[in-house]
């Protein structure tokens, strides 16, 4: 039982790291990025790259693929992304799915179409017992890391210049210009830190959800699911509703491995009806 | 004798919704085809049934500003529906099972309606996509009744009317999806320039005013959106006759992406969107799947990323443009005044 629920904490810890960085970008511009997964894989593939062919340690390659997914994002950001701010909804939709499209077949063209493992180190493997509940190692490391994690954007967000520019960004962008703050470059920041912790997450998540050319498309739903149920005005909501939908989510399966799949979306759409806002959207926020 | 406003108002809307010279020559085109190419008819009668439901998704997108990220739902229920009837010997005739199919989707378009009401546009993809998600679900969970991942297979369909059998080279087949396609078409045609369709364009314009003026824009959303899952369902039902397979693949999420495109391509908002974008988007996906079997997503992804950047309304406007020409040289040959063509609106 406290089993499931520690399962279910680092996988719901893990659906944070990697879906913060959509919650904060659909809220400050307004934008659909149905592509954060493909982020996420690229940060996955980098790491496998390192750890298993050039013999990096795991734990190097880990903030190796934070960097390199974050600028790989500020560079789309850059080049592409900025055009389509402005488009409908619609058009926003089209252009990251065409993006994921075209993600999951150059994977798949340079990496091979099966599913890898990166090679974790031999510290990480395995479970022991504290008080009757059984702890895997590498499970531990996502809590402990997503969790260090969650604080500090907690404390960038709420005790440092750059996180109340941000915040006061996502309450009104047309505001937050006015007052000479550079919306602009608050994004782009944004996007690649968000676009980095995705990678983090999509390297610390192979061993747990699998790394293969769908990716994107696989934990698209539940990006979204974390984002829409949580809300897009602060990071607590997403935090919330990841740890709910990762509980729910493994407690699911295994309770009614028939039915596990139902309960995830079942959860969304029951809140979706309550609360269409999410549920912790704050009352006046956009 | 003076005509009074509410009659030139009259004039104009019927004006609006009389047949134009190019329409005509479109359906002969796609009749032609019947002869001209027989040996296409394969394709031809997978274009056809993916017109059909780009019009569906074309009834709520280009008129009603729904965004919809799991049309495959209704399309897929539909697919079900039909392959099950053949294959248990409820409905054996299939233009009946079209309309029990169609009608098993209306009902969970109906349902699902009231989900899609409620929130922005972001909410109404995940609704949309979360129901197409959890039909899937079911379909994977009763293998006893769907055949589960391997689909289901032993689907035996009876002849059309009692009269035609369906052929190994598609011939019977294409025939019946284009009359079908026609029929709805017609039908999807008389609902769009009627007074319900005119409220639905003002609704996409602007809910709140649409309101203001007396347009009850929840009913008509319901509505629109039951009538679309209807024309899905058949369009799903066509599949599994003419395949004589359903399989779990009609819920995928690529299936509702792919059709995304093929609305795109073609334009929203006039109908004949859905398809041209049909039949452009599967003699390129044919072409291309030849070049390279296994990476033609890529290629499709490209496409959608350029029509953005190039803008859509530009790449629209292609199909604006010749039909702005076409109008102009019939004028010229009639002398008669031509109908001013109707831009393909903008997805909001």
């Amino acid at each position: 039982m406290l089993t499931i629920l520690f399962d279910g904490v680092a996988y719901g810890m893990l659906l944070f790291v990697l879906a913060c960085g959509l919650s904060v970008t659909l809220g400050l511009m307004n934008f659909v990025n149905l592509a954060h997964g493909s982020f996420a894989m690229a940060g996955g593939y980098i790491t496998l790259v390192l750890v298993n062919r050039a013999g990096v340690p795991f734990f190097a390659g880990l903030p190796i693929a934070f960097i390199v997914t974050a600028l790989i994002g500020a560079l789309f950001e850059r080049t592409l992304y900025v055009h389509v701010y402005s488009k409908s909804h619609l058009d926003q939709v089209l252009f990251t799915i065409g993006l994921v499209f075209m993600s999951v077949a150059a994977v798949d063209y340079v990496m091979g179409s099966q599913q890898v493992f990166i090679e974790i180190p031999s510290v990480l493997q395995g479970r022991f017992e504290i008080f009757g509940i059984g702890v895997g190692r590498y499970r531990l490391l996502i809590i402990v890391v997503c969790g260090l994690l969650t604080v500090g954007l907690q404390l960038i967000l709420s005790s440092t210049r750059f996180g109340s520019r941000l915040r006061a960004s996502v309450d009104d962008a047309r505001v937050a210009r006015g007052l000479g703050i550079n919306v602009n470059a608050v994004f782009t920041l944004t996007f690649a830190f968000g676009s980095g912790l995705a990678g983090l997450g999509g390297a610390l998540g192979a061993e747990i959800l699998g790394l293969d050319p769908t990716f994107p498309l696989k934990y698209m739903v539940y990006f979204l699911i974390v984002v829409t149920v949580g809300g897009t005005s602060s990071i607590t909501g997403p935090f919330v509703a990841s740890l709910l939908i990762g509980i729910a989510d493994v407690a699911g399966k295994y309770y009614v491995p028939k039915f596990g799949a139902f309960v995830i979306y079942t959860i969304m759409i029951i809140v979706l009806l309550l609360r269409p806002q999410g549920l912790f959207a704050r009352a006046g926020g956009k | 004798m003076p005509s009074s406003v509410e009659d030139q108002v009259a004039h104009h809307l019927a004006a609006r919704a009389r047949w134009r010279p190019l329409e005509y020559v479109f359906w002969l085109a796609a009749v032609a085809s019947v002869f001209l190419l027989p040996g296409r008819h394969l394709i031809l009668t997978e274009i056809a049934w993916l017109a059909l439901f780009a019009l569906s998704l074309d009834l709520i997108l280009g008129y009603a500003g729904i965004i919809s990220l799991g049309h495959a739902a209704f399309f897929g229920l539909g697919s079900y529906a039909g392959a099950l009837l053949a294959k248990y010997g409820i409905v054996t005739e299939p233009v009946l099972a079209l309309l029990v199919s169609g009608l098993c989707a209306a009902v969970l378009g109906f349902g699902t309606s009231f989900l899609v009401l409620r929130g922005s546009d972001l909410t109404r993809l995940m609704v949309t996509l979360g129901v197409a998600l959890i039909m899937r679900e079911i379909a994977n969970q009763i293998p006893q009744l769907t055949g589960g991942a391997d689909g289901l297979q032993g689907v035996i369909v009876g002849p059309i009317l009692g009269m035609f059998d369906f052929d190994i080279f598609g011939h019977v087949s294409y025939v019946y999806c284009l009359i079908v396609l026609f029929v709805l078409f017609v039908l999807a045609r008389r609902i769009v320039y009627s007074p319900f369709g005119l409220s639905l364009r003002a609704i996409k314009g602007n809910s709140l005013r649409a309101s203001s003026i007396g347009i009850s824009v929840n009913a008509r959303l319901v509505a629109v959106y039951t009538l679309a899952a209807f024309y899905a369902g058949v369009a799903g039902a066509l599949l599994a006759q003419t395949t004589a397979f359903a399989s779990l693949d009609v819920f995928s999420f690529e299936r509702s992406a792919d059709l995304l495109l093929v609305l795109i391509i073609g334009g929203t908002g006039y109908l004949y969107g859905g398809l041209i974008g049909a039949v452009i988007f599967k003699l390129m996906q044919d072409w291309i799947a030849n070049l390279t079997p296994q990476y033609w997503q890529f290629w499709i992804g490209l496409v959608l990323v350029l029509i953005v950047l190039v803008g859509r309304d530009r790449f629209g406007s292609w199909t604006g443009g010749v039909r702005a020409l076409a109008a102009r040289m019939l004028r010229r040959f009639s002398g008669g005044v031509a109908p001013v063509p109707v831009p393909p609106g903008e997805g909001r």
